[in-house]
């Protein structure tokens, strides 16, 4: 039977992803979860140092709006050899600034498939699944899996303690109007 | 009673790995397929190299050799493509094996409690005593929950 006068194919839904480089390893995440690229440089002003026991894959806090961002090591994180990283991409809807070393590339995918179940241990929550690009698997990463709820209790205790401390600290600077007089 | 012997044979593919072969149900493999590309991305699973992509698909690729022979796989000549059980679904794992595979018919005898947990019977084929291979036990995957209702397809397509 022909086909309906009119009717088109119907082209593969896709969605926009982000190629990054974490140790020369290749790693994927949705546009859609990126609220902000920044390098490292340009985010030194709103950054501040945070040290959470048993965390070391978060070294930094950084303050974008209402909003501190926990700025997750991706090499630390996915057990990769260290590396500096030069970029900070600001993940919508979490608390998490993940901390590359690039961007390789802006593209699409059209098929993403679930991580075999042969998988089952913390890379579950990692990963929302494997996406094949010419011939490559490359993981593609889930926002909210680089922290945990507990993380971030732990993470927001820590914060606020250093700024409660930072505050006392300012306050003792701070020449008092009585002593002076 | 001839036809009742050949009632109870059954179809394995018959696999080697080093020096030692192991038997699997045929109608738990799917394809053998020549060695290709292991894509590795960081994961906390041990005994899962990476995955190898066989027509679109992504198969992760499981080397069993230190379970069962004491050491890793490295020269290999195929990956069994093997169908795993998880319960709410059945999934391709790849499996290195060092030499041609046999598609044999044999009785089986059915494991003993001694028997480890990946072994799930064993069969006897020209003088040899094989064992039969659990892929569920022998691969890993969540553990077991048998009271959990059924689990969508996690596959994510976008159409």
């Amino acid at each position: 039977m022909p086909a309906a006068a009119g009717a088109t194919p119907r082209a593969p839904r896709t969605e926009q992803i982000i190629l990054f480089r974490v140790a020369s390893q290749l790693f994927a995440i949705s546009s859609a979860s990126v609220q902000e690229v920044r390098s490292v440089d340009s985010l030194a002003g709103s950054s501040a140092e945070l040290s959470a026991p048993g965390l070391r894959k978060v070294r930094h806090v950084v303050q974008r709006g209402d909003t501190a961002f926990f700025v997750v090591n991706g090499a630390v994180h996915f057990g990769l050899p260290p590396t500096p990283g030069t970029l900070v991409f600001v993940l919508r809807e979490t608390r998490t600034a993940l901390l590359v070393d690039g961007i390789d590339k802006m593209t699409a995918m059209t098929r993403l498939q679930a991580t075999p179940n042969a998988f089952c241990h913390e890379e579950r929550t990692w990963y929302r699944g494997l996406t094949a690009l010419d011939q490559t698997v490359i993981p593609v990463v889930s926002p909210d899996g680089f922290l945990t709820p507990d993380e971030i209790i732990l993470l927001d205790a820590a914060h606020a303690a250093q700024q409660a401390a930072a505050s006392v600290a300012a306050q003792n600077a701070l020449p008092s109007s009585e002593t002076t007089q | 009673m001839t036809v009742a012997l050949e009632l109870d044979l059954q179809a394995f593919v018959l696999l080697r790995l080093g020096d030692r072969r192991f038997a699997l149900a045929a109608k738990h493999i799917a394809e053998l397929v020549a060695p290709s590309r292991i894509f590795r991305f960081p994961h906390r699973t041990p005994k899962v190299e990476g995955v190898i992509l066989r027509r679109g698909r992504i198969i992760p690729v499981c080397d069993v050799g230190n379970i069962l022979i004491g050491k890793g796989i490295l020269a290999r000549r195929f990956y069994l493509l093997a169908v795993r059980d998880y319960g709410f679904q059945k999934e391709w794992v790849a499996i290195p094996v060092t030499g041609e595979c046999e598609l044999i018919n044999a009785e089986v005898t059915p494991a003993s409690e001694s028997d480890a947990a990946y072994v799930s019977g064993w069969l006897s084929h020209n003088g040899e005593v094989i064992e039969v291979l659990n892929m569920d036990a022998l691969t890993p995957g969540p553990a077991p929950a048998p009271t959990r209702t059924p689990v969508p397809n996690l596959a994510e397509s976008l159409p």
